[in-house]
């Protein structure tokens, strides 16, 4: 189901969580939340869920106002970090909780609710695992129970407040990976908070980058990682250098150096240069570049990252370079950015 | 060398604090010196009067009218506690309001104050003539000298037990588990009935048990309040100090030793399925 977030704001006490927030949330849509601890993320998210009540603004669901409406009457789904299992339930009986609690007359039979949470347990790779109580499982298995739970329900909207924020590196990775196809076979709606970058890039349909209870960017992870909007998401998305340069016709210049990096149309003035580390071309001679000397190399997995010393006013810049090229400390290095953005303050 | 190693610590845990031998040692011999010595001989004396004698003096109508009360009115005011002591419990942990720091220490009371004290102190409000008893008797209800007033004594001692054994146990349980089970559609009341009590069943039966051994025990309190009238109200305990002070010794005993085990088994068939449920639920552990 589509959701809309219309004009939220959300206070608690004096303190400002969200500030006039909008997003449309296309149906079927895979969407992740992402920013830093403080950026009103999980807010936004337990705002959806009805979990919070906006201070103003409204939330519609399809063409429905559910501002009014209470968490129950919602239907929706809700994974918690922390898994939040019934930990006196088996895992059948955590997973048919939703239905069971029923009132009589739209409750399934028990035959029914048995059969639908035996497939989801089953779509959820936890075949066989019926009998067990939470305290006899994973971390990773844990969260697929708190999964297997909240889709019982058909809901709505499948809402994830930092699903894989508890578990290890490796298992995280394998269920990010199968939160996808999950997503893919079954097509609910699905909202995830996160503040691990890796995981919105890769998983997600469209990534919401939040800061300070605002939204600084909506896009999709090539939009979002290649062309950021703002200084924010420059700095918060991926690895990236900043320099004070000086626009002057068309031209930037770091101090009294051209650096061969043209910028045609921007007014004359000081201006924030960004670009990342990637997105260079190393130079042999210098007739525009910027220069600098290797203080650091270090090899990180499959390229090696350089950080040079490119003197006076500026502190050092870190450049990838493939890791067949060998360099030395205290050598010169000349490059370019290929790939850039100006922003002004 | 490393099998010797092995065969060493078989029965151990590896523990940064060495000392399984002399903490098994010092405990065993510390049960042995205060619970075992003198509840042998108890068995003893009871197992010296033979099998016929003690058969009778144990099912003398008397004796057991006495165990029925004391058991009995044990057990009520057990279950009444549990009630009251998990709601209590429930404001102490989950709300702040001013005072609150005075009520939680008021609930110990009954732990510190002189039991006859209580007693005294119930038998005065609730006797006829007394505050309370004066406005429940046009009622009808007799509260002081009757079992009834056994059981209001038994709540009073009992309370703090259900309260310390449940309050940790509640403030362990994350909220989230409570918004869980909402946004799954669950209303107040089965969120309550389904999630939050059963998850506190293990506790809530420790504190059973303690409030419910405490009463069976119980002396002070009752004999104020009960009014002592043989057949009616008066207590297994109580009986056994009227036959000690009759010289009667063996009847004294017999009682003693059918409390002993009527209590020992139902506290050990309480612990073990508090037990089981706790390892169940991955509780502690």
């Amino acid at each position: 189901m589509e959701v809309r977030v219309q004009n939220i704001r959300k206070e608690f006490g004096r303190f400002p969580a969200l500030n006039d927030v909008s997003l449309d949330i296309r149906s079927g849509e895979l969407i992740a939340l992402l920013g830093p601890s403080g950026s009103g993320k999980t807010t936004l998210l337990r705002l959806i869920a009805g979990l919070e009540s906006p201070t103003e603004g409204t939330v519609y669901f399809g063409n429905e106002d559910a501002s009014r409406k209470t968490v129950q009457q919602r239907n929706i789904g809700f994974v918690f970090q922390h898994y939040a299992l019934f930990r006196h339930m088996t895992v059948l009986d955590n997973v048919s909780f939703g239905l069971t609690i029923r009132p009589a007359d739209r409750r399934p039979s028990k035959a029914d609710i048995r059969k639908r949470a035996l497939e989801l347990l089953d779509l959820v790779q936890l075949s066989g695992l019926e009998k067990r109580y939470p305290a006899q499982l994973s971390g990773g298995q844990r969260q697929r129970v708190a999964l297997a739970r909240a889709m019982a329900v058909e809901p709505n909207v499948l809402l994830l407040d930092e699903p894989f924020g508890a578990l290890d590196a490796q298992v995280r990775k394998e269920l990010r990976r199968w939160l996808r196809e999950i997503h893919d076979r079954t097509g609910h709606t699905t909202v995830f908070v996160t503040h691990d970058q890796d995981e919105a890039l890769e998983l997600a349909d469209r990534v919401v980058v939040m800061s300070k209870g605002q939204i600084e960017q909506i896009g999709t992870p090539d939009e979002i990682y290649d062309t950021p909007n703002s200084p924010f998401v420059f700095g918060f998305i991926g690895q990236s250098n900043i320099l004070a340069v000086r626009v002057e016709n068309g031209q930037l210049w770091l101090e009294d150096r051209s650096i061969g990096v043209s910028a045609p149309g921007e007014a004359d003035g000081p201006a924030q240069l960004y670009f990342r580390p990637h997105d260079i071309e190393l130079l042999d001679g210098c007739g525009g570049c910027i220069a600098g000397i290797v203080t650091v190399t270090r090899r990180v997995a499959g390229t090696r990252h350089v950080e040079l010393d490119i003197g006076a006013a500026n502190s050092t810049v870190e450049i990838e370079l493939p890791p067949e090229k060998v360099t030395s400390d205290r050598s010169r290095i000349a490059f370019r950015p290929t790939r850039w953005k100006l922003f002004r303050d | 060398m490393t099998e010797r190693t092995a065969s060493l610590w078989q029965f151990r845990q590896p523990s940064v604090i060495p000392g399984f031998g002399l903490a098994l040692g010092v405990t065993l011999s510390w049960l042995i010196l205060i619970i075992l010595i003198p509840l042998s001989g108890l068995a003893w004396r009871s197992s010296a009067l033979g099998w016929t004698t003690f058969w009778e003096l144990a099912t003398d109508q008397r004796t057991i009218n006495a165990l029925r009360i004391s058991f009995g009115t044990a057990f009520l005011a057990a279950l009444v506690n549990v009630v009251f002591g998990v709601i209590l419990a429930w404001v102490l942990v989950r709300y702040r309001f001013p005072g609150k720091r005075i009520i939680d220490a008021m609930v110990d009371l009954p732990f510190a104050l002189p039991t006859a004290v209580a007693g005294i102190a119930l038998t005065t409000l609730y006797a006829p003539n007394g505050w309370i008893g004066s406005l429940l008797t046009p009622l009808g209800i007799k509260v002081a000298f009757t079992p009834l007033g056994i059981v209001f004594a038994l709540v009073f001692v009992g309370l703090p037990f259900v309260v310390r054994t449940v309050q940790p146990i509640m403030e362990e349980i994350d909220k989230e588990v409570e918004e869980a089970a909402a946004t799954l559609g669950a209303n107040r009341f089965q969120t309550i009935s389904r999630v939050l009590l059963p998850g506190l069943a293990p506790a809530v039966l420790t504190g059973f048990a303690l409030a419910f051994a405490r009463g069976v025990g119980e002396y002070g309190s009752v004999i104020f309040i009960a009014g002592n009238l043989p057949y009616v109200s008066e207590i297994a305990p109580l009986l056994i100090v009227i036959r000690l002070e009759e010289f009667n010794y063996p009847a004294a005993t017999a009682i003693a030793a059918v409390m002993l085990v009527i209590s020992f088994a139902m506290l050990l068939i309480i612990n073990t399925i508090q037990a089981w449920s706790r390892r169940r639920y991955g509780y502690g552990a």
